[in-house]
């Protein structure tokens, strides 16, 4: 982002690795649909936290509750969902100092008590958490090039320092101000550029259907990086890429990621983009959080019955084996009516008769780092 | 061309496919003058031999799903030959190749009984205004096949084949989930004893664990009921699974075609040897050296001159610029279409 950077004359307040403060903290969040059939428990009880910098991913099957709380983070849950419960802290580190040039401390704020239509969620969304979308045909306007949708989120969250000499002839900045046109355009072809579109200054008066899948996807990554979030949700950003543009695109986000010490929140079913990506991973299963663990202790040494069968059904490259895929027996059962005890029980191979169909399991610590919702684990 | 210099350790030549085009005008103006052609199946040569599958892999628009649809004739194809071992055309019962693209419009029909097709899409593929059994019973009516009573308890068979319950029969699509769906779908497909089914990406719309049974499902009922597959997709680790042997298409041409086994361990082709090893490994450990291939995919409707993956190839010589290469048996069994593929030690997996 070095064009990016001397324009807005700063850079991210960059905490050393090792401290890794945390950006991010999910608690106990619930998330309700009340329809007419019944109450739809889309996330229940969904504890994770993410710190600066690290890449936390999201897996599990569709209608788990992996896109509810992404949305749920940024307060765009699609009516009639709401928040019932939990909180969302988000730790705030203030960007641009006051008037007097005073650094504001870290700001606690909890995004669940917050209107989503106000003017603070309006500034986090976009400008401090970002979001990219699946579909990357659907989530760009058609009728607008790439260069306005990447105008607007700059003009609408960047902001650039007026620098002034003080008294001891030391630049000081002191005030900031909104970009101009002619300078978001220059933000907006140097992302382009960034993100690796060829000849940045020509494809910015590109409509979204004169790009290609890859490259409507490396848009929507600029957008969502163009105003330098804390932390960047990816909703299965390459679910919809061939392999070769897929990996392009994780790369650009590694490479990015790096520069900015940014968060990542990445969602996907996809097992092994998350295994390249994520330092810790989430497991849902019908809104319920399963397991949560380190990337290399959920891939080895999975505990929860659910992770255990999911990493076994994806078929693997490598030598050819003949065997039957270990598939996961029944099918996801119905939100509305969802089966006692742990939610799992009816498909799991370690079902236990009158225990998991009565109990509801609570969350173990089952190693450093380590939790799984199973009676297995329990005293 | 492909598989005639076949050695005759499996079985028989089911389907054959000779230089498979299917050219799809561009029109312009007032008139709809065509101004050029999207080459979407440009020269497809492979063959599939009975009771086999053979992968078809390739990414998005490449071609795949129009020369899978061009086989059957569901696009008209522009020019080659589709070869087909056909029963229900020899009239002594004895199967006997015959030209699809000869046949007429009866015969076609015909033919299609031997032919069923398994679509992506569970949700689109499947009448919304239909019960189960009125879908699967649809292929039998159509080709006059259906006997009240015998037809019915066929469809209960075939329904509780694919893992459904016969109480299903009565209700609409939409009261399935997308697995269910797609099971269904197979049913239809399985409805006439069809002995060559094209699956164009049938698995790719599922879930993980689903997509595992469904797999198994397909491979069970393949040796149930001695099919072969001609299986479409763009995920490589399911191709490897269920494939026998695979076939790799960039822009509308097959680059290379070999056993499974062999593609994967030693591809000949340095597209397979980037698409390869761009496939992410469900494992944190493992440390890949991935091949980046630069830019997008060439556009059929103008493609490059020469080899058409030449300005993404890193082994690119002035060669590749300017002449195509010809798919040709380099190893027994084993199909390339490239300048350099003796020369070339490329990485398998």
């Amino acid at each position: 982002m070095e064009n990016a950077q001397t324009l807005a004359g700063q850079t991210f307040v960059n905490p050393s690795m090792d401290s890794r403060p945390t950006l991010l903290e999910v608690r106990d969040l619930k998330v309700e649909f009340n329809i007419r059939g019944g109450v739809i428990k889309a996330v229940d009880g969904l504890t994770f936290d993410i710190k600066r910098g690290q890449t936390v991913g999201i897996i599990g099957e569709s209608g788990c509750g992996k896109s509810v709380t992404a949305r749920a983070i940024l307060r765009m849950i699609p009516k009639p969902g709401r928040i019932t419960g939990g909180q969302i802290l988000y730790y705030r580190y203030s960007r641009y100092p006051d008037r007097d040039g005073a650094k504001k401390d870290v700001e606690v704020i909890d995004l669940t008590t917050l209107d989503p239509d106000g003017e603070l969620i309006r500034q986090i969304r976009g400008g401090e958490i970002a979001m990219i979308f699946q579909e990357p045909m659907s989530s760009l306007t058609p009728v607008y090039t790439a260069g306005t949708h990447l105008n607007e989120a700059i003009t609408l969250h960047r902001l650039l320092p007026i620098k002034r000499l003080g008294d001891q002839m030391v630049e000081a900045i002191t005030k900031y101000r909104r970009v101009t046109k002619e300078e978001a355009r220059q933000i907006a072809i140097e992302m382009l550029r960034r993100v690796g579109i060829p000849k940045p200054e020509q494809r910015v008066d590109s409509y979204p259907h004169q790009l290609s899948g890859g490259q409507r996807q490396r848009v929507m990554i600029a957008i969502a990086l163009s105003t330098e979030p804390y932390m960047l949700i990816a909703d299965e950003p390459t679910t919809a890429l061939d392999v070769s543009i897929e990996a392009q695109i994780l790369d650009i986000m590694r490479e990015l990621q790096q520069t900015a010490n940014m968060a990542i929140m990445f969602i996907t079913h996809n097992l092994g983009v998350i295994a390249s990506m994520a330092d810790e991973i989430v497991v849902m299963y019908m809104g319920k959080q399963v397991e949560r663990a380190k990337v290399v202790d959920l891939f080895y040494h999975p505990k929860h019955p659910y992770t255990q069968a999911l990493l076994q059904s994806v078929p693997r490259l490598g030598p050819k084996t003949g065997a039957r895929l270990a598939s996961i027996e029944g099918m996801v059962p119905d939100p509305l009516n969802l089966p006692t005890g742990c939610v799992f029980h009816p498909r799991c191979p370690a079902f236990m008769p009158g225990k998991c169909d009565k109990l509801i399991p609570s969350w173990n610590k089952v190693g450093e780092n380590h939790w799984a919702r199973c009676l297995l684990y329990e005293e | 061309m492909a598989g005639t210099s076949q050695n005759g350790k499996k079985g028989d030549i089911l389907l054959q496919v000779n230089g498979l085009k299917k050219y799809f005008p561009i029109q312009k103006g007032l008139l709809r003058r065509v101004i050029g052609y999207v080459k979407a199946v440009d020269d497809v040569s492979l063959y599939v031999r009975e009771g086999e599958t053979l992968g078809l892999v390739g990414e998005s628009g490449c071609g795949k799903t129009t020369a899978s649809r061009s086989i059957i004739r569901l696009y008209e194809p522009t020019a080659g030959q589709v070869l087909f071992r056909s029963r229900v055309l020899s009239p002594d019962g004895q199967p006997r190749m015959v030209n699809l693209l000869e046949l007429n419009r009866e015969q076609m029909t015909k033919v299609r009984q031997e032919i069923a097709m398994i679509f992506q899409d569970p949700i689109n593929s499947l009448n919304p205004r239909m019960t189960v059994a009125d879908i699967i019973a649809e292929p039998m009516v159509i080709h006059g096949k259906y006997e009240k009573g015998r037809s019915e308890e066929i469809i209960v068979n075939l329904l509780q084949r694919v893992g459904l319950r016969p109480d299903h029969l009565r209700r609409y699509p939409h009261e399935f989930s997308g697995g269910q769906r797609q099971r269904i779908g197979i049913a239809r497909a399985l409805a006439l004893n069809p002995r060559l089914v094209l699956c164009d990406e049938p698995v790719s719309a599922l879930d993980v664990s689903i997509q595992a049974q469904t797999l198994n499902l397909l491979q069970d009922l393949q040796q149930e009921f001695k099919l072969s597959y001609l299986f479409v997709a763009h995920d490589l680790s399911v191709v490897q699974h269920i494939s026998d042997r695979v076939a790799v298409m960039y822009v509308g041409k097959v680059v290379e075609m070999a056993d499974s086994e062999a593609l994967y361990t030693n591809p000949l082709h340095p597209y397979t040897e980037a698409l390869l090893s761009a496939v992410p490994k469900p494992d944190p450990l493992y440390k890949s050296e991935r091949i980046i291939m630069q830019g997008d995919v060439a556009d059929p409707a103008n493609p490059p001159s020469g080899c058409y993956f030449h300005p993404r190839c890193r082994y690119a010589i002035d060669r590749c610029k300017t002449e195509a290469p010809a798919f040709r048996e380099l190893k027994p069994d084993h199909w390339v279409a490239c300048h350099r593929a003796e020369e070339l030690q490329l990485r398998g997996i």
